[in-house]
């Protein structure tokens, strides 16, 4: 019976994986998509240092290819069942299932599908983005960015909170990374395209991490960006292709308007279908935000309700690559004092 | 007493043990909604009264929260009760709802000549 099973193969369940081998382990990872990485693998760089986050995935790779870890590509975890010995089985698509002490959930989140908020056009007008788009674009090109119209770039925005902080989309939480992400891709806007006018629109700015206030600060003082607070209602096009934004100025107390060429959504995170699929084949409690519900926030992150079924990285809520890198060190511990 | 040429202005300072929160009262114990409002200006932004008007529902929110009733009924009656506010509000706040208790409270409270 193999000691431990990881779901998904994103940087929480690799690091985990690692970990747990190093400690004597014998570990497997099932991942549903063609390579490992997770969402790591599409993002350009990341903040707040900027670097490049292929050198995150590569670092990973190597050092699963180092310990030869093993790792099934291509299989999708349909259910975990948990057995009257204590063990679990899981299920795959591949129509094997497999044996095993404990389990780690580190199947992450999914991006929020920015056509759901059908008001902001995505989907129906080339040049309204998402920061996962854009994330992708400069990943495979670091070169100036053109907009889909080809047309040049005078002003752009960056709308907050997009699919997060919204009961109209069924999600109330804050994703958390976004705020920070807006200041990152917008100062990487203006380092491009110098000549370019840059808007966020914010509710709230969550700069909570290190080093993030200080990008806040760098995209005021160095770039010129505009800060506005006030959450877009609404996008229509103009017949010269523009898009013109209807928001509330709440500073100024006076409706907005404004017209760009382009427009960037920062769209959220929310759980995994599988999560709901896990919860109802095993019983897994979930907070109301859908996400796995820690048994205990402060004393066991990585707990849950099922005994020796463990969660790392964001599959417990939006999280930024450090944080899930932290919360997967302390899975590695709570999976090794489980299984002594 | 000896006039001046002047009158000293009114003290622009909000002070909280002061606020008349009668009206705020009544419209949370409705519309507990309410109370979950961030401010976001989401509902201004759509309102067709607020772009030709300086009547602005988000700030009414503000002014009723401070206790603030001069303005408000005149105010109040700009809104056409569309609903487009209803529909763009990110707390899912029935906003038309709090209008509709707004004019009853101010009546109900005696809070307007
Ligand atoms: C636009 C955007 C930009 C970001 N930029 C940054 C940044 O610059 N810096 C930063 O610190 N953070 C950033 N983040 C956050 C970062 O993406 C997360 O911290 C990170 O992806 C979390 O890793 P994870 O391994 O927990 O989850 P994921 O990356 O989601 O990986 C989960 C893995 O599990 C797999 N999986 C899911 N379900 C199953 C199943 N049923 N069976 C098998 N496999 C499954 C998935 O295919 C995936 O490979 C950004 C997020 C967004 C949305
Ligand atoms: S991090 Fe910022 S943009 Fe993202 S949901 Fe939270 S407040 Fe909104
Ligand atoms: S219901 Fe009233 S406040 Fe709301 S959008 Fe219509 S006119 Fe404006
Ligand atoms: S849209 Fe809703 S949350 Fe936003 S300011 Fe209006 S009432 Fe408040």
């Amino acid at each position: 019976m193999i000691d431990v099973i990881i779901i998904g193969a994103g940087i929480a369940g690799i690091d985990t994986a690692c970990n747990l081998h190093d400690a004597g382990y014998d570990v497997l990872v099932l991942e549903k998509e063609k390579s490992m990485g997770g969402n790591v693998q599409h993002w350009s760089t990341l903040f707040p240092s900027k670097r490049n986050a292929h050198e995150v995935i590569s670092y990973y790779t190597e050092q699963v290819r180092k310990r030869g870890i093993t790792m099934y590509l291509n299989t999708f975890v349909n259910s975990i069942k948990k057995q009257d010995d204590g063990s679990f089985e899981i299920h795959t698509s591949r129509e094997v299932s497999f044996k095993c002490k404990s389990v780690i959930i580190a199947t992450g989140y999914s991006l929020f599908n920015a056509q759901r908020k059908e008001e902001y056009g995505y989907g129906i007008y080339s040049h309204v983005l998402t920061s996962a788009d854009l994330e992708k674009h400069w990943q495979k090109q670091s070169a100036e960015f053109v907009s889909p119209t080809q047309k040049p770039l005078n002003k752009v925005a960056f709308i907050h909170c997009v699919g997060s902080r919204d009961e109209k989309s069924g999600n109330h939480y804050c994703s958390k990374v976004c705020c920070v992400t807006a200041v990152k891709q917008a100062i990487t806007l203006k380092q491009q395209s110098p000549h370019t006018q840059v808007f966020c629109f914010y509710m709230d700015l969550r700069m909570y991490g290190p080093g993030f206030e200080e990008m806040y600060r760098e995209a005021q003082e160095k770039w010129g960006i505009q800060f506005i607070r006030g959450r877009l209602s609404e996008v229509a096009e103009h017949i010269d292709g523009s898009l013109q934004l209807k928001a509330e100025d709440t500073l100024s107390a006076r409706p907005f308007k404004i017209s760009v060429d382009m427009l960037v959504l920062m769209v959220g995170m929310e759980s995994q279908k599988s999560t709901a699929m896990f919860a109802e084949s095993c019983n897994i409690t979930c907070a109301s935000n859908r996400f796995i519900q820690p048994l205990d926030h402060h004393l066991q992150p990585n707990a849950t309700n099922v005994e020796g079924l463990f969660t790392a990285g964001a599959c417990i809520g939006p999280l930024s690559v450090f944080d899930t890198l932290n919360h997967s060190k302390s899975a590695t511990l709570a999976v090794t004092s489980y299984l002594k | 007493m000896k006039q001046f040429g002047f009158a000293t202005s009114k003290s622009r300072t909000i002070e909280y043990e002061k606020i008349n929160s009668a009206l705020i009262s009544y419209i949370v114990e409705n519309e507990p909604s309410f109370s979950s409002c961030m401010s976001c200006g989401s509902c201004t932004a759509t309102c067709s009264a607020a772009n030709l008007t300086f009547f602005n529902i988000r700030r009414l929110n503000m002014q009723i929260r401070l206790g603030e009733f001069e303005n408000i009924r005149q105010e109040i009656d700009k809104c056409m009760l569309c609903g487009k506010c209803l529909l763009v509000c990110p707390r899912g706040i029935n906003t038309r709802n709090v209008i509709m208790l707004i004019k009853k409270g101010l009546v109900t409270f005696n809070l307007v000549e």
